[in-house]
């Protein structure tokens, strides 16, 4: 490893919090070579940003890097004096974060950010460093990059400030870039942009990236290695395609197999291991992985496993594999019987929606601009089915949720459920149907109120609604519905922040099936989550399904996240509903360019992926025609009229002029 | 950002309308008749002398004209004449205002002078000997009575030590510089007349220092409070990744986000300071605005009230304006 860039040896930070010392990274040793592309894998709390935040000697008290050494070409950072430190942080290693939002300064034009560090480094002079930074803003994909260097960040889209970011970074043309869950935030197509970006400048100009992720997809697509951590420690690494076809610890394994594939079969669970991380404060003694290890062996509770070899260039922290032999494959359970025959009545119909928010105008004599949220939606939902909604952020597909649980009232349109018209319903009739229709959200963080206990919260809508009469009553069924959501009735009397996120996600979820629903309509519930959390919570979802025959309307724009879940898919772009299919044949034969496009982008290791140009064009001016035609890669003349509604299979509804005609890439 | 100063412009107008509506009705619907503070027991109990007292101010006439007169001499720098002196308003208030507002800007000056770069320093070096100073003065400055401090500041510094002069804006043998605003500092500056200058600064110092203990205890409060927060943006570890200098980073990056609260409360605070010096210049015997205001409150005289009233929601709102158009400088996205 004489040619490392980046040696890490035995790094060590602590975080003295007021309950005592926490090892958020323990004993971690990498190195990345020259070049090289190294992905970082681990869940929430596995210690993957506070590793990077060291190696940049970035982060506050309380913590504190306590060992270690951080070599980079040789020299070791953690000894550096502050003088060397500031000349070489964003000189040869610079870095990029996860929230482009966040993270750019609101106050300070797009230009100074992006070259005050190449003149504070006497690289350039001000003029000239003008010139370089619009030339890499250019080179960074940031559309007429002369305006946009004179422009603030909330001028820009998500998409288009990570680019800035990454031109941030880019702007001394260092040896290494630390790249900090850098397309989290993005939707898919932008994501793809985004990583196609990186892969680039690591082939054109021989940057070093080390790529941190909680998505295995993500890191699989750049990485040509993968270290994957768990509880601050690193337990596995290795050429990121045999950890991931053949996984030596059974973490990563859990990693590798509990997040949905496109191209995986489909299973009627997802196999999650359950658990939860051990408590920072009292790690077990011996493996720290053996409490929720499903092979674990009498050694692994007392012994605490090294990180040794288990195959050529491959390390694993595990008894189990330490003789080199591995882990079982995924056993894949027979799909169950597909959806009952829908000779019944449908539980939900939609048609035509329309919700249009108006904006504050800007001017007193100027039109006012309007939002157009939901442009004329039909869908409808059977007794006990999965509908799943997909598309990109301002699709419509969160105000398609708010209209039909009617927290929004549509400006036209009808909506029956269960037999009743109640699109336009108010007062106490919109209060009677409320308990047959619940709601969970997607931020199990912002939807539980802080200041009540999980019992109280629980208990509210019984008691609002007449299911329970006393106190008493509630307090029973409380007790019941946390059984149910797989958490200890005892807790009834913590607080929400208490719970990790996984755990609130279930107690939002108990929340709405206290109320015997018909139909759950869940936005995005588990997308804050971390994958084995997710595998954990949708598997309840099915489990909740099964018992008490729900039907769910499923909002994500995770596609792999909703072809294992759902029955059958509705693709929204721009308020319409572009394709509904079937799951099945939505996934195997995605008529419409948009959902190929869709399925195309989602980073999956060794996919060729089409890479949509472009963002979503504003919900301020609808097109005229096909809404997806400016950025369609086979749009014709023709396409500028109103597609035609075609149904081109039993149920797989297309909203184009030429369903199939696009394949993706060859 | 010109549409946005017009806008504000529009409505600062607007609301200084609404004001002078808001003034007008209130001084007409308290309880307490001028006619009777004015003539005394005796000639009150007279009709005819009462009758001719009112058509004499007007008091005869219907509401709306008399508004409508209120405005129109408003327009034309006419805010009536003080029932009490018996002269017109607007001279009144120009004799006593300069007094005043100089006190009110210097002390002003003074909190944000040291408030901000105490605020700063003390969120830069949180839990150091600077930031349990900063603690102090803010808590002081914040949770003294003014009338406390300036008795304290009273006996020990012009009583007990002899540094500072007693009350007053010049010694009492002192002539008033020429040069006839009113602001002595000024004028004398101006002047190029130094002792006098000399003379009201010493005496401006130890009530303007008193005045400035509550809006100082705020200021450097907020400062490090919005300064903490921002040190932990991501944008401030992102400057710190760049290889960017400390003071580059909390000069340029942080400090620039933070003065948002400091500006909002600076604002209020300076009006605050103009109109709230009642104790500190009686105390001090600054011949100012409080002072003239509790007068003309006591003798009910509601020309004066109404002048002065005025005058400080004209200050307000025009604060107010200073306050905005510094947010659409600090601030591109408040820009629309």
């Amino acid at each position: 490893m004489s040619d490392a860039v980046l040696h890490v040896r035995n790094l060590v930070t602590v975080f003295h919090t007021d309950a005592g010392p926490v090892r958020a990274v323990d004993g971690v040793s990498f190195s990345v070579g020259k070049g090289e592309t190294l992905g970082i894998v681990g869940e929430s709390g596995s210690g993957k940003s506070v590793t990077a935040q060291s190696l940049m000697r970035l982060l506050d008290p309380p913590a504190r890097i306590e060992g270690g050494q951080v070599l980079f070409e040789g020299r070791d950072v953690l000894t550096m004096s502050p003088r060397e430190l500031t000349a070489w942080r964003g000189a040869n290693a610079a870095m990029v974060f996860q929230d482009s939002l966040t993270g750019l300064n609101p106050v300070l034009r797009i230009l100074r950010q992006v070259t005050e560090h190449v003149v504070a480094h006497g690289r350039m002079d001000a003029r000239d460093a003008r010139r370089h930074g619009i030339e890499l803003l250019r080179r960074m994909g940031v559309a007429s990059p002369e305006r946009a260097a004179a422009s603030y960040p909330h001028q820009f889209s998500g998409g288009m400030r990570q680019r800035v970011m990454i031109a941030m970074g880019m702007a001394n043309d260092p040896t290494l870039l630390l790249a900090d869950e850098p397309t989290t935030a993005l939707d898919v197509t932008i994501q793809a942009q985004i990583l196609d970006l990186l892969a680039g400048l690591n082939e054109k100009f021989g940057t070093a990236i080390v790529l941190i992720s909680h998505d295995l997809g993500v890191i699989g697509t750049i990485c040509k290695r993968i270290v994957v951590m768990y509880a601050g420690e690193v337990v596995e690494e290795g050429p990121t395609a045999d950890v991931l076809s053949d996984p030596r610890h059974p973490y990563a394994w859990a990693l590798a197999n509990a997040v949905p594939r496109l191209d995986a079969p489909i299973a009627d669970r997802l196999p999650g291991i359950e658990g939860a991380p051990p408590d920072p404060l009292a790690m077990p003694q011996g493996c720290r992985f053996a409490p929720r290890c499903p092979w674990r062996i009498e050694r692994c509770g007392t012994e605490r496993p090294p990180l040794a070899a288990v195959a050529p260039g491959r390390l694993a922290r595990c008894w189990v594999t330490a003789d080199g032999r591995s882990l079982p494959p995924r056993t894949v359970p027979a799909h169950a019987k597909p959806p009952e025959s829908s000779t019944t009545e449908p539980l939900l119909v939609a048609r035509d929606l329309v919700k249009h928010f108006p904006l504050p105008k800007k001017s007193f004599f100027g039109a006012r601009e309007v939002v157009h949220a939901v442009n004329g939606v039909s869908l409808h939902v059977m007794p006990g089915e999965r509908l799943g909604i997909v598309g990109e952020s301002g699709c419509g597909k969160s105000t398609l949720a708010r209209l039909v649980t009617r927290l929004h009232t549509p400006d036209a349109g009808h909506i029956r459920f269960d037999g009743q018209d109640i699109a336009t319903l108010g007062g106490e009739e919109l209060r009677q149907l409320r308990p047959r229709l619940q709601m969970v959200f997607q931020d199990p963080y912002a939807s539980l109120n802080p200041r009540m206990r999980i019992g109280d919260i629980l208990a509210e809508p019984l008691l609002v609604h007449g299911r329970a009469r006393t106190a008493a009553e509630a307090g029973e069924r409380v007790g019941a519905l946390l059984d149910m959501v797989g958490l200890n009735p005892s807790w009834a009397i913590r607080f929400p922040h208490e719970f990790s996120g996984g755990q609130r996600q279930r107690i939002s979820i108990a929340r709405a099936l206290g109320l015997e629903p018909a139909l759950i309509v869940a936005d995005e519930p588990v997308s804050a989550l971390d994958v084995n959390v997710q595998a954990q919570v949708l598997n309840l979802m099915l489990d909740l399904r099964e018992r008490m025959g729900l039907a769910y309307m499923f909002i994500a724009h995770d596609l792999a996240v909703v072809r294992a879940f759902c029955d059958r898919v509705a693709v929204m772009y721009l308020g319409r509903i572009v394709e509904e299919a079937p799951a099945r044949d939505l996934f195997a034969q995605p008529a419409h360019p948009y959902t190929v496009s869709l399925l195309s982008a989602v980073p999956e290791p060794g996919r060729q992926r089409v890479v949509l140009g472009g963002e979503p064009p504003s919900t301020l001016r609808l097109p005229q025609g096909c809404a997806f035609r400016a950025r369609c890669p086979v749009a014709q003349p023709v396409c500028a009229e109103p597609p035609p509604p075609t149904e081109i299979a039993p149920g797989h509804r297309v909203l184009c002029h030429a369903p199939g005609s696009f394949k993706g890439m060859p | 950002m010109l549409r946005y100063v017009a806008i504000r412009l529009a409505s600062a107008v607007v609301m200084a309308l609404l004001a002078s509506l808001v003034i007008f009705l209130i001084s007409n619907f308290v309880p307490g008749d001028p006619v009777l503070a004015q003539l005394g027991d005796i000639l009150a109990s007279d009709p005819a002398v009462v009758a001719q007292w009112r058509a004499k101010w007007g008091l005869d006439l219907p509401l709306w004209d008399r508004y409508w007169i209120f405005l129109s001499g408003l327009l034309h720098g006419d805010l009536g004449i003080s029932i009490a002196t018996r002269r017109p308003v607007l001279e009144d208030i120009a004799q006593y205002a300069p007094a005043t507002i100089e006190l009110a800007t210097v002390s002003f000056l003074l909190a944000l002078v040291v408030g901000i770069p105490l605020g700063v320093a003390a969120a830069v070096w949180r839990d150091s000997i600077v930031d349990a100073v900063a603690r102090a003065v803010s808590l002081l400055g914040v949770s003294a009575p003014t009338f406390w401090l300036a008795f304290i500041f009273l006996a020990i510094f012009y009583g007990w030590l002899g540094w500072a002069p007693g009350p007053g804006r010049l010694d009492p043998i002192a002539f008033p510089p020429e040069g006839g605003t009113g602001f002595f500092l000024w004028d004398s500056a101006v002047q190029g007349d130094w002792e006098t200058f000399h003379d009201a600064l010493t005496h401006l110092a130890l009530p303007a220092i008193v005045l400035a203990a509550a809006t100082l205890g705020l200021i450097t409060r907020t400062t490090r409070a919005a300064m903490l927060e921002c040190l932990h943006q991501d944008y401030v570890r992102v400057a710190r990744a760049k290889g960017l200098k400390e003071r580059a980073v909390v000069l340029h990056h942080a400090l620039r986000n933070a003065l948002v609260p400091v500006v909002t409360l600076g604002g209020l605070a300076y009006a605050n300071l103009l109109t709230g010096a009642v104790m500190t210049e009686t105390i001090f015997a600054w011949p100012g605005l409080g002072r003239y205001t509790f007068r003309s409150a006591a003798a009910l005289d509601f020309p004066a009230i109404m002048g002065i009233t005025l005058v400080v929601s004209a200050t307000y709102l025009l604060v107010n304006l200073v306050v905005d158009l510094s947010y659409a400088l600090l601030d591109p996205r408040v820009r629309r």
